[in-house]
């Protein structure tokens, strides 16, 4: 039987396991959101195309699977840049459908036509333009393969009006996908093996690098193992948070610019990394040239180009990160190596003196307090989605978690805007878990107006607005680095609460401490979505901090505690 | 340092494009890029010579790995190779002037390929230093157009593998030998 190509497009998308998509229609996609009718799919209506690749970010961060996006040519298109670069550095698997221009308008400057596979190319893993029906089948195939094997990452398919509408016969075909040049499954040789396995065994003072390739490869069960084993501590890049449970015994917590002052100690005294799927962003490593000079580098990474770009190490090993550790795992020594937790224990000094955690209550509202009390209330069982900043940092050390795919964050890219959609994203891969959006005041109001599809959906997102009427985070950097000269970070807001209510979603704020608990329970219980705005202190900053270009242990800490008083 | 890669890629729309935005993405300078049809159907083959040290050439092998569309890689400066440019080159030739310019193209055993009344186009294939020598001494005579090929080149010996089987590759450190690769089956 003969099929439109916008039929093929929806049931290779069904073959492929897809029964949720983002996107928002037009022109030149109007054939295919005209067949969806047809097939089991539910379409969430995003309010802006940046929203629907937040969206299909997160749905797959939350969820694992592969998020999809669909939008239409020209601006459509040109919207979901920033959310497919925001996937790409973070390799997210991520699939794009844009609807194109007739075939024979293209180069024409026809209305709302882009070159989208042009403006995409640096950005995505791998792109498509698709200009007959009978390539339709076959194109999706091959961009969910691209897009969730290997090292995850966007694929674009830029579909064009008449491939949707002209029909053909289709012949389903199950075999693998054949890519001649594509090898996502390449692997290591026994000898660097054994090199990893000796050094290992002979390490003093090792560290476990946890990173986001533990998540891609589902690798949490071995990476525990090999730690409890040899009783190696671990320490966690950003993405890499969720990795390795934050309540276990041997979890430092988070290294880099705002990592906690002993982790960062640690990764500088120790005698070996072992780098398990993370990538040495300049945020975990400060200054190169003073990192980590005691210690020999063990580098696991499925991507091969990883190695030595920034960090030069001594045994790299390429493959999926949960295959090498389980053929390690069996070589791996026990090992007890309890001075160097005690050395690490030590160095732990202060901190906890400095902890505004283990402050008095002065009366004042820190951000770190809302993060804090919003990890006891939920017990650490949610899925936070964080957007970009100071709070994000917050978030990474005040609420600890146990659980992979738990924490959703844009991490290389840094996308302000990113969490409200990804939080729906995540809603609809996991509906069944608690999601909470915790966002600055700056980024919230980027992509807010996706408070119109959560009501739409009528899903259950709660979202804590960390609101200290700046761009705290740039802020922070014109307080330490171009003193104190605010230029355009102060913010005057909405009233959140009502905008919360313009949307018939249910708005609450809090301003002081002891109003923490009491607004995340309410929310809790609240049957629909609730807007929580946090006023905070507003010239709060993030410790501790390496600055740009420091070496790693030379932090700014957090303040010696003054005592503060209701008074101040 | 010079770097010369060959590059075995599928022949689909738009690779050339990928394969140059790689190396303006990740701030490599190509000297000069060649491509054109190998002996299998369907598979181009690009000679890029690029300006970078040891250790750029290994991220530059391991990045054009992940463009989907590229076969494989080979740098094959650290191999013995053949390498040749081709030029044609016009260069003003009066009556009086021509026949040293004929002497000079027989010396550099280059072809003098069309003749008009004021010029002549000369053919010279070799090794780019040879005709940047050729090119040297005939400007005295003025050099009123020239086009050249760029570098295309080959290693010599048997032909070099071909597709991975899955063993490492794109993944040497610095300082290592080239990887033998003479296990891996060609299958392009
Ligand atoms: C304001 C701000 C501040 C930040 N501060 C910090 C900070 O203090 N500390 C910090 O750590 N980060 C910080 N970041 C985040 C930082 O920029 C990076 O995003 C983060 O460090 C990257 O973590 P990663 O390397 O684990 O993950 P990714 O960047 O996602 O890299 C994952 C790696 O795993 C590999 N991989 C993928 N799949 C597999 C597999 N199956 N098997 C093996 N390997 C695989 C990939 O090839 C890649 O190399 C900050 C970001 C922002 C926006
Ligand atoms: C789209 C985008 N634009 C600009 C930036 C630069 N930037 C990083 S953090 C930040 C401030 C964020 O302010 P806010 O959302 O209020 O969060 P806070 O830091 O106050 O918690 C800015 C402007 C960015 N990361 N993303
Ligand atoms: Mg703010």
């Amino acid at each position: 039987m003969k099929r439109t190509g916008a039929q093929i497009l929806w049931e290779a998308l069904i073959r492929e396991g897809v029964s949720t998509v983002f996107g928002y229609p037009g022109g030149a996609i109007l054939p295919a959101y005209d067949a969806m009718l047809e097939f089991p799919i539910q379409h969430v209506l995003v309010r802006h195309e940046q929203g629907a690749t937040h969206m299909a970010d997160g749905y797959a961060r939350a969820g694992g699977g592969v998020g999809v996006a669909v939008a239409t040519s020209g601006p459509g298109a040109t919207n979901m840049v920033t959310g497919i670069a925001t996937a790409m550095l973070d390799s997210s698997p991520m699939v794009c459908i844009t609807g194109q221009v007739g075939g024979k308008l293209i180069g024409s400057d026809a209305f709302q036509e882009t070159d989208i596979t042009g403006v995409t190319l640096p950005i995505t893993k791998h792109n498509y333009l698709v200009s007959r029906p009978q390539d339709v089948a076959r194109t999706v195939k091959e961009a969910f393969y691209v897009a969730k094997s290997g090292r995850p990452g966007p694929v674009l398919l830029d579909i064009t009006k008449d491939a949707q509408q002209s029909s053909c016969e289709v012949e389903w075909d199950d075999s693998e996908v054949t890519l001649p040049g594509y090898r996502p499954d390449l692997r290591a040789t026994q000898e660097v093996y054994q090199r990893a396995i000796d050094m290992i065994n002979e390490a003093k003072r090792p560290i476990i690098f946890a990173g986001h390739g533990i998540m891609l490869s589902g690798a949490m069960d071995v990476v525990r193992a090999i730690a409890e084993r040899a009783n190696i501590p671990v320490a966690m890049t950003l993405l890499g948070i969720g990795g390795f449970p934050a309540r276990h015994p041997l979890n430092l917590g988070m290294m880099g610019m705002h990592g906690e002052a002993w982790v960062n100690s640690a990764i500088q005294e120790a005698d070996l990394l072992l780098a398990f799927g993370m990538r040495f962003d300049d945020r975990v490593t400060g200054n190169l040239a003073t990192y980590a000079q005691n210690a020999k580098k063990i580098h696991i990474d499925i991507d091969p180009a990883e190695f030595n770009k920034n960090v030069k190490v001594d045994v790299p090993l390429t493959g999926d990160l949960r295959t090498v550790l389980e053929e390690i795992l069996p070589h791996v020594a026990e090992g007890d190596r309890s001075s160097w937790r005690a050395a690490i224990e030590e160095m732990k000094g202060d901190c906890a003196v400095r902890d505004i955690q283990n402050l008095p209550d002065s009366g004042h509202l820190y951000a770190a307090h809302v993060i804090n009390d919003l990890w006891r209330v939920t017990d650490g069982d949610a899925i936070v989605v964080t957007d970009v900043g100071q709070h994000q940092m917050w978030e990474a050390q005040y609420y600890h978690h146990d659980h992979p795919r738990s924490l959703i964050t844009s991490g290389g890219l840094g996308t302000m805007g990113f969490a409200l959609p990804a939080a729906i994203g995540a809603k609809f891969a996991c509906p069944d878990k608690e999601v909470w959006a915790v966002v600055g005041d700056g980024g919230f109001q980027m992509t807010q107006a996706e408070l119109a599809t959560i009501a739409q959906e009528q899903i259950k997102v709660n979202v804590a607005i960390i609101n200290n009427g700046y761009l705290g985070m740039v802020r922070q950097w014109q307080e330490f680095f171009y003193d104190r000269r605010y230029a355009a970070t102060p913010l005057l807001n909405p009233d959140f609460v009502k905008l919360a209510e313009a949307y018939g979603l249910s708005g609450m704020a809090v301003t002081k401490r002891a109003g923490v608990v009491p607004g995340v329970e309410a929310a809790r219980e609240h049957a629909g979505a609730v807007i929580l705005e946090f006023k905070v202190e507003q010239e709060d900053s993030v410790f501790p901090m390496v600055p740009a270009g420091a070496a790693l242990d030379k932090m700014i800490r957090r303040p010696n505690p003054i005592v503060e008083t209701a008074a101040d | 340092m010079r770097h010369t890669f060959a590059v075995h890629v599928e022949d689909t729309p738009g690779v050339l494009n990928r394969v140059a935005s790689l190396f303006r993405r990740r701030a490599f300078n190509i000297e000069s890029l060649t491509v054109g049809h190998t002996e299998t159907a369907g598979v181009s083959r690009m000679t890029i010579v690029a300006d970078t040290d040891d250790h750029g050439a290994l991220r530059l092998e391991a990045n054009l790995y992940k463009l989907v569309n590229v076969l494989r890689v080979d740098d094959i400066t650290v191999r013995p190779s053949v390498q040749r440019d081709l030029a044609m080159i016009k260069v003003a030739a009066t009556p009086e002037t021509r026949t040293h310019v004929m002497q000079l193209v027989d010396v550099f055993r280059a072809r003098v390929i069309d003749v008009a009344p004021d010029s002549v186009i000369i053919e010279a294939t070799g090794p780019e230093d040879k005709i940047d020598g050729l090119v040297e001494v005939l400007r005295q005579y003025g050099v009123i157009e020239m086009v050249r090929t760029g570098c295309v080149a080959m290693a010599r010996g048997p032909k070099i593998g071909g597709l991975g089987d899955g063993v490492e590759r794109g993944t040497q450190v610095a300082d290592d030998a080239p990887a033998d690769d003479s296990n891996v089956s060609y299958s392009v």
